[in-house]
């Protein structure tokens, strides 16, 4: 059974033909796309490590089948910089230690990013641990990673003002 | 995973006709079909894909001022949703208190009501589940079955149901709407899900090929916006099923509740509409002493199931908080921490 899939992936528009339903978002990513960015955790959706974007909402790229997405616009953490420059989530998680092993943060950073678009968590610390409740760090890094998304929403929402104005 | 062939319907009339085949299932978000089939738990011959079904992803405010919800809404939109959550704010805030936002943002209406519970004897293909596997057993009886139903519970299985959504369209009396093969029908929410008797292997009244299409929370829900709180006690603060909850929504005027509503979560095989302790509640002072009442009429039925005689009080202690709290108001804001009974840390940068 082929299914032709269209996607818009970091950017770049791919066309392809899947062979077998069963393949997942994650692993289309990672194994048909050499995407490695995004992590496989426990495949389950319980750990957040595959986090992406798609058209602009963060969910569990495991528990999501690629078919489902055909059209679909799918942002991962190879796109999230520009060139040499740091996307300013990616520099804040390193400006506050928010990773030790690093195995999470692509889907740390992918859901902050999330977390930041649905602006409902505003500058409130407590707010933003329960909203990025779905990612575990065994590391447990996450009083770094909760300074990162409260500097970076902050960078991110000076530069708009800056812009408008 | 096994096989399976895979369809994108174009229209619901498409869809039902595809789903009847025996051995079809349903596709949605599927954040829980998939991880179900992922550990060989349940093996669909076809997935008929409804993502891209028009027409079912809409809110919709009904003239007669009931609220209709397509079974396609995404379970963060709905609770995000700033009329939603005004008029509906229980419903609000046990729709933010489920699952992480990664999964709110993907997991629909129609497949949260839908969902399978997370017995650990259930996911676990070399245990004995009378609701996995018809007949073989349920090893969950004399298993680490802490968690496991208090009511509605039978010899054959003691899971529960997981869904923290239902349980306050449970209280304020949602319908559900159902597209099968010979048309249209809608039921009362607290009808869809079947207790397990001797069939636990049959969870809802749907027949083969049936979509649920829509919910509906009719006008009354929204008359206990001023006092309606979820509170739900897990073993972690968040991302995490309910060991107890309950939905609770008050009228009060001149400090007598006119009308109440209270339903559980965790407790049981399916959401558990309190009425009992409703109608003890209907006329009485809005006071301790009325709720400690309602609480323990909401559990005179409840038997432990095994090791968890511990949830028929914890069951009672969260009514009263429930209760408690909605007295007091609904929040102008679902609290950082939904449905928490801990007090948030406000302020405090790392916990």
């Amino acid at each position: 059974m082929n299914l032709s899939l269209r996607l818009t992936v970091n950017g770049e528009r791919r066309e392809m033909t899947l062979d077998d339903p069963r393949v997942t978002l994650l692993d289309l990513l990672r194994e048909r796309l050499q995407l490695t960015g995004t992590k496989k955790g426990c495949d389950r959706g319980q750990c957040g490590a595959c986090t992406v974007l798609v058209d602009g909402r963060r969910i569990n790229s495991c528990l999501t089948l690629a078919a489902s997405h055909d059209g679909a616009d799918i942002l991962t953490i190879e796109g999230v910089a520009q060139g040499e420059h740091l996307h300013p989530l990616q520099a804040a998680f390193i400006a506050h230690d928010g990773f030790q092993c690093g195995f999470c943060t692509p889907g740390q950073i992918m859901s902050a990013i999330g977390l930041i678009a649905e602006a409902q968590a505003g500058d409130d610390p407590e707010r933003i641990r329960e909203a990025m409740s779905g990612n575990l760090c065994r590391c447990g890094a996450y009083a770094g990673i909760t300074e990162a998304v409260l500097e970076a929403q902050k960078i991110l929402k000076d530069t708009k003002t800056e812009r408008a104005a | 995973m096994n096989q399976f062939d895979y369809v994108r319907p174009a229209s619901v009339a498409e869809a039902v006709k595809a789903a009847s085949t025996p051995g079809a299932a349903y596709l949605a978000a599927g954040t829980n079909l998939l991880d179900l089939m992922k550990g060989g738990i349940v093996q669909p011959s076809r997935l008929v894909d409804v993502t891209r079904l028009p027409g079912l992803d809409r809110i919709e405010r009904l003239a007669d001022g009931s609220l209709r919800i397509g079974a396609l809404v995404r379970n963060a939109d709905l609770a995000h949703d700033e009329k939603f959550a005004k008029h509906y704010p229980a419903v609000a805030e046990a729709l933010l208190s489920g699952a992480s936002a990664q999964l709110r943002n993907a997991a629909t209406v129609g497949g949260n009501l839908l969902q399978r519970t997370r017995c650990a004897y259930f996911y676990d293909t070399a245990s004995a589940c009378n609701k996995r596997s018809p007949g073989s057993g349920c090893d969950a009886a004399g298993g680490d079955n802490r968690l496991h139903a208090i009511l509605g519970w039978s010899e054959g299985c003691i899971a529960t149901h997981p869904s923290d959504f239902c349980v306050p369209l449970a209280a304020f009396d949602a319908v559900v709407e159902i597209e099968g093969r010979n048309g249209r029908r809608e039921i009362a929410l607290d009808a869809l899900h079947r207790l397990p008797g001797t069939t636990p292997e049959r969870e809802s009244v749907l027949e083969p090929g049936e979509l649920l299409v829509a919910v509906r929370l009719p006008a009354s829900a929204k008359s206990f916006a001023a006092h309606a709180r979820y509170m739900k006690v897990r073993e972690r603060n968040s991302y995490a099923f309910a060991v107890v909850s309950a939905a609770a929504g008050l009228v009060i005027e001149g400090g007598v509740i006119k009308e109440a509503r209270l339903a559980l979560g965790g407790v049981a095989p399916k959401p558990w509409r309190a009425r009992s302790a409703e109608a003890q509640l209907a006329g009485s002072a809005a006071s301790d002493a009325a709720f400690r009442r309602a609480a323990q009429a909401a559990l005179v039925d409840a038997k432990p199931s095994g090791n968890n005689a511990f949830k028929i009080e914890l069951a009672q202690r969260v009514i009263v908080r429930a209760l408690t709290l909605a007295a007091q108001g609904t929040p102008e804001r679902v609290p950082a921490l939904p449905a928490s009974p801990f007090s948030s840390a406000i302020g405090a940068l790392n916990v």
